[in-house]
């Protein structure tokens, strides 16, 4: 295993830029780098993104290796893990980190497998045992109810990071690095998938992961007419709506506004949990907000074991009263 | 069709939060008293994927589930539900194996099933979390994979698949055999039938070891990990939450923005 070193992150690049989990996972990288006293290199696999190198390297990549390729434009497993190994297999890195985004869930395990090596997703945590110099990647387990903490036994290690679990360094643009270009050598005939379509879902307002309020909805409000109460109370905080899968599930709210372990992640200054349990699997994409309130007619529900502060009530009643009251403060 | 669909027999991830235990000794999960076991929710929804393939242009779904101490009753619903056959890998060597032994283990015991044109997988399991295991029979099995699948249309032999991404969704067309794991954007499991449930008490599931499948101890279960598991632990909760109360309901809502404003959360 010794020839294996250094630290390497997969940055994934959105609408022409760096992704912001790209611009995060080069802060826990250099971290990790810097902890083992070793390099920390960025790979950027796409089409046309080349200029991109150096925006890598101005957030804490000491090399960037660059696969770019017109077969490479969009994310498609066969060609991506192809990339990914033939990068990994010249670099040897011990250590391989991505995110854990749509992409990030797809990639990492393939790519584990075909490397004959393992894999922990969505991790919380990271860090380097002092002893063994070994990763320690703590992650839910549970549905979130506990964390478990693994160790790789081959490499490289690879593991996903959740969105936001660490700030992104400041852009710093003197920030020296070497570019690499690596030919993928890609066979077309050796991509099973085709793209045909991608469909975004439209969003109005503040994004739900940008947010700095969130009001999350889950199964007690019952309606998509429901929802527009908590609508109108985000707009009022030029905050966004969330929600428990259920909603999602009964297609009162989008897919995209489902919040947990299998939704988005969000640290809002203000989570307003109205009408959902807290499932461990939901507050596993939100627990980590700086102010959690809970409005639930049920005082014994979960949600109530996580809030800071609570009201224990039917919301139809409560949140039209709260939304008045917060009206006339913000008017003062 | 000939689908495979994998399932797992796991803890009920419904179970109440306060219920959940852990034994620090043996990093392990005490099952919460009088809860029982239920089939991995996502794998349920694999279960359902194919079952709509199925009504659509039939064909044979089997069932196939690795680990010990399965309880009948529960790893037989996908027959209730409508699948044809039931497969366990059951045996104290596939115990306690990670996302590697454990897919190891399942794609030889698929290779053995042999007719197949889908394999179906849950997007990731409700007790590790992990999310891999179908990726990682796709890749031993040399098949092309789509995950995340929230709809899928065949058409000219060729599944074409709604994959759920952060910004929405993709549409993926894929060649068979394939791996698609499924997302609970496919619709909610369908109950089984009484019809189902007879016909599943009648039907006993077939058991493979280790040797029916031609796998070696050393690789499977515990022995073929890949990870190690240095602790499982539940994460301390800080938070003690004031209940703001009022004459009635209305009140107590006004009383909880004035709270906000003075601790300056709004
Ligand atoms: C592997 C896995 C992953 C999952 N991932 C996610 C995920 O990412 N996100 C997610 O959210 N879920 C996820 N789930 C589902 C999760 O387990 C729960 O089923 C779900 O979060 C419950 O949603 P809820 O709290 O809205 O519903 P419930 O648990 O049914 O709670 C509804 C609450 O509303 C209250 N209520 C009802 N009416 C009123 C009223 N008039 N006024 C006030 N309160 C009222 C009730 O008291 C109750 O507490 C996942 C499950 C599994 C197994
Ligand atoms: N022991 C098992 N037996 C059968 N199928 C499994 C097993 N473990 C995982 N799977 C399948 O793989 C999916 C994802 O599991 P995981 O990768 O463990 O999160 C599950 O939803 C099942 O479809």
């Amino acid at each position: 295993m010794a020839e294996y070193k250094g630290v390497m992150t997969f940055c994934e690049v959105a609408e022409g830029k760096l992704a912001s989990i790209a611009t995060e996972l080069l802060g826990y990288g250099r971290k990790l780098a810097d902890e083992l006293g070793q390099e920390l290199s960025a790979v950027l696999v796409g089409s046309g993104i080349g200029s991109l190198a150096q925006e890598a390297i101005a957030f804490g990549a000491d090399k960037a290796y660059v696969v770019d390729d017109t077969l490479l434009k969009d994310y498609q497993t066969d060609s991506y893990v192809s990339a990914m190994e033939k990068v990994v297999k010249e670099v040897m890195p011990q250590i391989l980190i991505l995110g854990q985004t749509s992409i990030g869930r797809d990639l990492a395990p393939r790519l584990a497998f075909r490397l004959n090596t393992a894999a922990s997703l969505g991790c919380l945590e990271l860090a380097i045992d002092p002893e063994s110099k070994l990763l320690l990647q703590t992650k839910p387990a549970y549905g979130g109810n506990a964390q478990a903490v693994f160790i790789c036994q081959s490499y490289p290690q690879i593991a996903t990071v959740r969105p936001k679990a660490i700030a992104p360094l400041e852009r710093d643009e003197s920030r020296k690095g070497e570019v690499i270009t690596v030919d993928a050598g890609l066979d077309p005939s050796a991509i099973r998938t085709k793209v045909l379509e991608k469909v975004p879902e439209k969003i109005e307002g503040v994004r739900l992961e940008d947010a700095e309020v969130v009001i999350a909805g889950g199964r007690g409000i019952g309606s998509a007419e429901g929802f527009k109460q908590l609508e109108e109370l985000a707009r009022m905080l030029k905050g966004a709506v969330g929600a428990t899968r259920p909603p999602c599930d009964n297609e009162w709210v989008p897919a995209g506004a489902q919040i947990g372990l299998t939704g988005k992640i969000v640290t809002p200054d203000l989570y307003i949990a109205v009408a959902l349990s807290g499932s461990s699997q939901h507050m596993s994409g939100c627990s980590s907000s700086k102010t959690i309130v809970a409005i639930n007619k049920d005082a014994e529900a979960n949600i109530f074991r996580e809030a800071r502060f609570g009201i224990v009530g039917d919301w139809k009643k409560v949140l039209p009263a709260f939304a008045d009251k917060i009206k006339g403060l913000l008017a003062e | 069709m000939n689908m495979v669909v994998c399932i797992k027999q796991v803890v009920d991830p419904e179970a109440p939060p306060a219920s959940f235990k852990i034994d620090p000794a043996s990093n392990k999960v005490v099952p919460p008293q009088g809860v029982s076991p239920v089939v991995d929710p996502y794998a349920e929804y694999a279960i359902e994927a194919a079952l709509k393939i199925k009504d659509a242009l039939g064909g044979k779904i089997t069932a196939i589930s690795l680990g010990i101490n399965q309880l009948r009753d529960i790893v037989k619903k996908p027959l209730a539900m409508g699948a044809d056959e039931l497969i366990l890998l059951e045996d104290e060597a596939f115990d306690e194996g990670d996302s590697w032994s454990t897919a190891y283990a399942l794609a030889m015991g698929i290779k053995k099933i042999g007719d197949y044109d889908i394999i179906f997988c849950g997007r990731e399991a409700s007790d590790w979390n992990a999310g891999q295991v179908g990726s990682g029979i796709a890749e031993i099995l040399g098949l092309p994979g789509v995950t995340l699948a929230r709809k899928i249309d065949i058409t000219n032999g060729k599944a074409r698949v709604e994959r759920v991404t952060d910004e929405g969704y993709e549409v993926i067309e894929v060649s068979l055999p394939a791996l698609i794991t499924v997302s609970n954007e496919i619709g909610e499991p369908r109950y089984p039938t009484i019809k189902g449930i007879m016909a599943a008490k009648k039907k006993e599931p077939v058991i493979w070891k280790p040797a029916d499948i031609g796998v070696e101890v050393s690789q499977i279960g515990a022995a073929g990990r890949r990870t190690k598991l240095l602790k499982l632990f539940q994460p301390v909760r800080e938070a003690k939450c004031e209940i703001v109360e009022g004459e009635n309901p209305e009140e107590a809502a006004v009383n909880l923005a004035l709270k906000l404003r003075e601790a300056k959360v709004l």
